[in-house]
Order: C-alpha cells, then structure tokens, then sequence
C-alpha cells in the first residue's frame, strides 16, 4: 500500500482496501460491503450518488498526472455531499497539490514520495483563488471584492 | 481598459514566484523535462525548432501604451530585437533562455502582463473583436465579458489538464471579426426580446486537421448564469473529451462524435446542477469590471473633416480605417505586412513608436488582431495625417488592411519544429506579386492565409485563398485552396487539386485572381465570384 | 551518417553532438550510428542536453548536411531573417538548407 504522505483531516485514515466503481454498483450495490472505492479517470464518478454515505474513503487514481478527469470526479463527489477522506494515489505531483486540494482532494498517496519542502510551499502557494471551487471553502477574490 | 487590482496583481505576482520556483527544481535537475514541460508551457514557454519560445498574452487583443513599451523593450534586453504578433491576438518571441524567463515574466508583472496559460492543456488568452468600444455596429464592449471568464480561467483548477488547449472568442456584433464559430467555445452578446444582454453559447469548432464550424449549443445564457454555463461547458470537456488520441482530443470532435444534441443534453444537465452552487460572481463583479470600460472622454465638438489631398494618405485611409461610433474619430489599422516583409513581425523600435502613437493619439489604447496587425482604436480625425506620417516613415503604413498584401501567415519551418514548410518566404513572394497599389485595389478585399503544416495556425481553412505547406518527400510543397470564410458567414476552403512547389503557387494565386476579375459581377469580393461560379473556372485556369 | 541534435537547457541553443562533447556548428557533428538513445539516455540524465533526437546526415566537402530541410533550417537558422543565422554574411546559406 502506498504511503498516505499528506492529510488534512482530523479523523482516523481509512485503509479498507477499496473496490473498482464496477464492483460497488454491481447488483444494486449489493455485490460489496465496501467503504472505500478507487475511481479510475475512465469510470463515471455519479455512478456512486446512491450509496454515497456509505464511502468512508474515496481513491482517485492519476495513472498520468496529465490526465485531469480526477479533479472532476472529486469536486462533483463532494459537490454531491460526500464528506468522507477523498485521496488523490498515483502520478501526484507536487505541482498540482494546490489545485488537488481545491478540487475537495484532503489526502495524497503519491507513487514516489514528494520533497515536503516543496509541498509545503505548493500548498500555500496561492493566498488568493480567482474560482469558487466551494468544495475547498475558500473565498474567491469575487467575493472578498463584494462583501455580502 | 481594465486595470488590476490588489489581488490581481498578487495573482501574477505569485504566478512569477511559482515559476521561478519550477525553473530553479528543473535546473537543479529534481524535475525531468517530461515533469517539467507542461508547466513551463503554462507559462507560455515552448521549445522550438531553434530556441525556447515565449508566448505573451495581451488578454483579448487589448493593451495600453506602457505594455507595448515594455513589449519592445523586453525584445532588445531579452531576445533579438524583434516581436512577433499572433493570430490569437498575442505576442511571441523567439530566442529566450529558461534562466532568464522568470525576470521576463517579473517585469511584465510590473505593467500587468503575463503569459499565464498561453500554451498547455488549458484554456488559452481569451480572444475579441480588435474593434470592441469603438465599433459602430457591436451592441455591447464584448471586453467586460471576455475580463470575467479571463479571470474565471485563470488557475481555475479542475480546467487545468484537459485533454487538449481550448481556446475561447467573446464578440458582440453581427458582423464577426475575431472568427468567433472557429473557436472551441464561441459567445456572441446579444440582445433578447426584453433588452437584456445576455450570451449566445456556441462550441466546437476550430481548425487544425479537423476543421468545424461551432453549432450553437445556447441562444440565450443570462448574465448571472455566463460562469455557470461555462464551467458546464467545460466540466462535459473534461469528463468525456478524447485522451487516447492527441489529434482528436479538442471538444470539436467531442460534440462531433456525441453530436450537438447530445453535447447540448449533457451541458444542459450538468449546468442545471452546477446552478445549485455557489460559483457564478455576483452582478456586481460584472458592473466593477465593466467601470474599467467606459468611453475615453472624447472630444464632442471634434471635426469630422479629413483633409484627403494626398494621395497616399487617401490611399492609407481608405483601406486602413473604419469609422468609429462617435463623430470627429476613426479607427485605424497599422499593417504588419510591408510588401515582402513578414508578417506580423515588428521590431523594438516599431513597438516602442506604435507604443507612442498609443499613448499620444488613441487615449493610451491600442489592440492586436488575429490578422496580426495593430489598432489604434480611438484616433482623431484631426490627428490622423500626423499619425501617419509618423508611421510611414517608421515603414508602418503599408496600405493593405484585407487586401491580397494583408496576409496571416504562421512562423512556418523557419522557426516552428512542428512545420513541414517554410511559410514566410512564401507570402513575402506572393505580397511582391501584388505589390502594385493598383493592383491591390482592383482585387480588393482578399483574405489570403497560409499556415506551414496542418495543425493550421495560419487559419489557412479560413481564408477566402487558403494556403498549405506539406512535406513531399523531404520537399516544400503548397495546397492551395479556396472559398474559406471566418466571419458570420464562416465557411472552409476547398482544395483545388494536386500541389504546387513555392512559385508554382504564387502563379496559381495570380491566376485565381485573373479568373476573379474576368467573372466579377458588380462589387463582388473573390470569396462571393468563387462562391458564385464555383471551382471549375479556377481549375482550368491554374491546371489546364 | 547518423548525427544527434538537441537543445542546451538553459540557453535553449541547438547544440549538435561532436563525438566528445556538443556544438553549436553542425559541421562538428560526430556519426553516432546505433549508439545515439544511449548517448540520450547519458547526456540528458547529467543535463548536458535536453530533447534530444537523432537524424540521418550526409558528410560533404563542406561539412555536415542534415538529410531534412527541416533540420538544415535548425542547423542555419530562419532563412528569413540571415542576420539571425549562424552565416549571417554567407549569401549561399540558404541554397545549402533548400
């Protein structure tokens, strides 16, 4: 298993071993008692919606960090109210941690260990966000320029 | 125009910071080139076929006096002299080190300029009408609309590793000027019923190997929905856009192979759902930026007389200007395209002069089009004939706006590692061809392109001749084509036939344009013969 | 003859592989027949060059001539603008690329 390197959450790290999208949804989600699932880029992330409460853990998988459907199919997820450990595994790299993050991303396993050094700066990279992402509860510049 | 705030600046400011942060783990060696290229093409910086390029974004074409000087200064501290202006409204130059690309990019900070998200899998400068707040027929500054989503893009950080570039035009009349439905995302403010600005949607066209013209995907997208709508837009792209094919990968060949309807289904479904978010900025961030586009305070009582007793000045004016909105001004084209000179280039000296005409004569505004020229936007008829004096002896007044000499052509093999021929060399050949002021007139409008290899940044599909540079067989070879059109009746070129070497071509062009004159009824353009009395007259006439 | 060519990382020069080191005249191009991805594999791992690629070349009584145009053009400069060129005062300079 792959190190978890960063989280930002407060709770135990899950680490059921987690199934393939298919396997959750076979025969009406009744084929697993699973609590944590991997999402591949290829994999339709709604799929999972009706048994949502049930995911203690959410792996997205970067085969390539240049293929960008994970920030998708997290950000839909949490838009969907899911409030469970969302880990970004696979290609992670050091310059996408920030924009992982705002995309609903609270865990990272990277395949090879990131310097902490650098990931600490790319995380607090950037004080501002032009974008309500909302699943990242930052304040988007809009907002700060127009107080409520 | 718009000027950055606190938090835009901080924005590029640490834009700067992080690239020089990736610079410095990229020459230490911690980051491979695989790791590190498409970082540095999101700030603009590709590799070519002699050097490192850098891509500037100028945000929808426009800039003030101190950006252009910069512009020509950076092109004597960091390159070699020269700039050269792109077909989206941008600035490249062509001989810059990585080491020094973090100082380049912290001096255009300084003036509010950047090359953030110019190349890469992203979106791309937001593109507009070269005209925009000076237009007679726009119904609305389009720009305010292009400041929001440009910011909207920006970092945003789930459009940041789509499957391919995307690129965005945001115009605001009938007549279309910046090839809106050639975009990947196309939006035409418009009026409904009731008054109201709002957005019309299109999505999917482009050029490159597969060219498409854009369907409408929405008539009407209300103002404090524009952001909503978009990211729908752009969610669908990056959930189902092709990843296992780099020629087939932009959203063209997703809403072709989903068909509109279906693309139109799904946006439609996911903007239904993204409306249950807080994402769209309130009305209010529309109205703050719009406040950075008001009129420039112009001369009510300015005359409306030019003096047309030159006759190269009336030669400049006639082909080189538009009328403006308001009375006692006039909207001015400065050509890129000297005759065999190439086009879009400028050197420092001309930038800087350009960059002085600007501040001096157009309220400190001036515009690139995608046809690679220069605007001054807001001239004074009265000032006009000092304008161009200036520029004529700067060897900036060719008289060629949208004439066979205003040819869009790509760097081609002479600078560019993708090309398969040489592209500058041949339009400077077909611009002495026609170099004749008569001749020139007697053709009229005629939009020639040419674009070195397939991927098509010359907008060669577009023009009314179109022109293709091939490999055969380890020599230059030229498709000719015809009848392509990126305005509001956009259109894509059809091939004549077999290909011709460099002066075959530019025969073949000259004989096109013979057969045009010989048919010409009444005012017709060459795209309205050739689409009148079709291929077949050309055929014969080139081939035999 | 086999020649390899790449660019130096921080200049973004087009350098050209000599045998023992790397040049920016393509006339010292070295034949590296089928060594050239294990002389990528080292030169790029230590840095000396980045986006390396071999190419097919012709040795003349001139020097080096890249099978390609595209990379005569590389190994010149833009033949539009000589002055940028590495034979800025060579009028044969672009009949030797064509």
């Amino acid at each position: 298993m792959v190190e978890v390197q960063f989280r930002f959450r407060d709770d135990e790290a899950v680490n059921d071993a987690a199934v393939t999208v298919d396997a959750f949804v076979a025969d009406g989600f009744a084929q697993t008692n699973a609590t944590a699932v991997r999402i591949e880029p290829g994999d339709d992330a709604r799929a999972l919606l009706p048994q949502l409460d049930r995911l203690a853990l959410i792996e997205v998988n970067f085969p390539a960090w240049t293929d960008g459907r994970g920030y998708s199919s997290a950000r839909l997820l949490r838009e969907a109210g899911y409030t469970g450990e969302m880990r970004a595994v696979g290609d992670v790299v050091i310059d996408m941690l920030g924009h992982l993050q705002r995309c609903g991303f609270d865990a990272f396993a990277p395949d090879k260990a990131l310097n902490p050094d650098d990931a600490k700066n790319a995380f607090a990279r950037w004080d501002n966000v032009y974008q309500a992402t909302v699943v990242d509860g930052r304040q988007a510049i809009w907002a700060k320029r127009h107080p409520a | 125009m718009y000027k950055y705030d606190e938090y835009d600046q901080q924005m590029v400011d640490t834009r700067v910071a992080e690239f020089r942060d990736q610079v410095r783990r990229r020459i230490s060696g911690e980051l491979t080139e695989d790791q590190f290229k498409p970082l540095r093409l999101q700030n603009g910086l590709y590799l070519q076929l002699h050097a490192y390029m850098l891509r500037v974004a100028v945000p929808y074409g426009t800039l003030n006096s101190v950006q252009m000087r910069l512009l020509g200064d950076i092109a004597d501290k960091y390159d070699r002299g020269y700039g050269h202006f792109t077909t989206r409204q941008n600035i490249q130059y062509n001989w810059i080190k990585l080491d020094e690309t973090p100082d380049i990019l912290a001096e255009l900070a300084t003036v509010e300029m950047h090359a953030i998200q110019t190349s890469g899998n992203c979106i791309r400068n937001i593109s507009s009408d070269q005209f925009a707040g000076a237009a007679a027929d726009e119904i609305i500054d389009p720009r305010p609309y292009a400041e929001l989503l440009r910011q909207w893009s920006s970092f945003h950080p789930e459009f940041l590793v789509l499957p391919r570039k995307f690129k965005i035009c945001v115009i605001a009349s009938e007549t279309d000027r910046a090839a809106m439905r050639l975009h990947d995302i196309g939006i035409k403010m418009v009026k409904n019923d009731a008054g109201e600005i709002g957005a019309q949607f299109y999505a999917g066209g482009g050029m490159g190997r597969t060219p498409m013209i854009a369907p409408m995907i929405r008539d009407f997208v209300p103002l404090d929905q524009l952001i909503t709508f978009a990211e729908a837009c752009l969610r669908v792209y990056n959930r189902y856009g092709r990843r296992d094919n780099k020629y087939k990968a932009r959203i063209k060949i997703l809403v072709h192979e989903l068909g509109r309807d279906e693309y139109v289904r799904q946006v439609e479904e996911e903007f239904a759902h993204l409306l249950t978010q807080p994402i769209e900025p309130p009305l209010a961030e529309l109205e703050r930026i719009k406040a950075h586009f008001t009129d420039p305070a112009f001369d009510a009582g300015a005359s409306d007389d030019l003096d047309l007793s030159d006759p190269d000045f009336r030669l400049w004016v006639q082909r080189n200007t538009q009328a403006h909105k308001q009375p006692g001004y006039i909207v001015a084209t400065i050509s890129l395209k000297p005759i065999g000179g190439i086009p879009g280039d400028a050197s420092a000296d001309q930038i800087r002069l350009m960059a002085d005409l600007g501040r001096d004569h157009s309220f400190d505004e001036l515009r690139v089009t995608h046809a690679q020229n220069i605007v001054l936007p807001h001239v004074k008829k009265a000032d006009l004939y000092t304008v161009w004096k200036a520029l004529d002896e700067a060897g900036l007044a060719t008289p060629n706006l949208d004439t066979v000499g205003d040819i869009i052509a790509c760097p081609g093999l002479d600078y560019c590692s993708l090309a398969n021929a040489r592209s500058i060399p041949l339009a400077q050949k077909i611009s002495q061809r026609f170099a004749s002021p008569e001749r020139q007139a007697q053709i009229g409008e005629l939009k020639l392109k040419i674009s070195g290899c397939i991927n098509a940044c010359g907008h060669h599909h577009a023009g009314h001749i179109g022109i293709l540079g091939v490999d055969k067989k380890g020599v230059e070879n030229y498709q000719l084509s015809f009848g392509g059109s990126e305005g509001a009746d956009t259109s894509l070129a059809k091939i004549t036939g077999p290909g011709f070497d460099e002066d075959g071509v530019v025969d073949a062009v000259e004989k096109a344009t013979d057969v045009y004159l010989a048919n010409k009824q009444g005012e017709e353009r060459f795209l309205d013969t050739y689409r009148r009395i079709g291929m077949d007259p050309f055929k014969e006439a080139i081939y035999g | 003859m086999k020649i390899l060519t790449g660019n130096d990382l921080k200049s973004g020069a087009v350098i050209w592989w000599t045998g023992v080191g790397w040049s920016l005249d393509v006339n010292d191009s070295a034949d590296v027949a089928d060594s050239g991805a294990a002389l990528i594999a080292r030169e790029e791992g230590v840095q000396n060059v980045f986006a390396a690629y071999v190419v097919d070349g012709v040795k003349d009584e001139m020097g080096v001539r890249p099978a390609h145009i595209k990379e005569r053009i590389r190994a010149l400069g833009p033949t539009v603008r000589l002055d940028l060129t590495l034979k800025p005062s060579d009028p044969q300079a672009v009949n030797w690329v064509i």
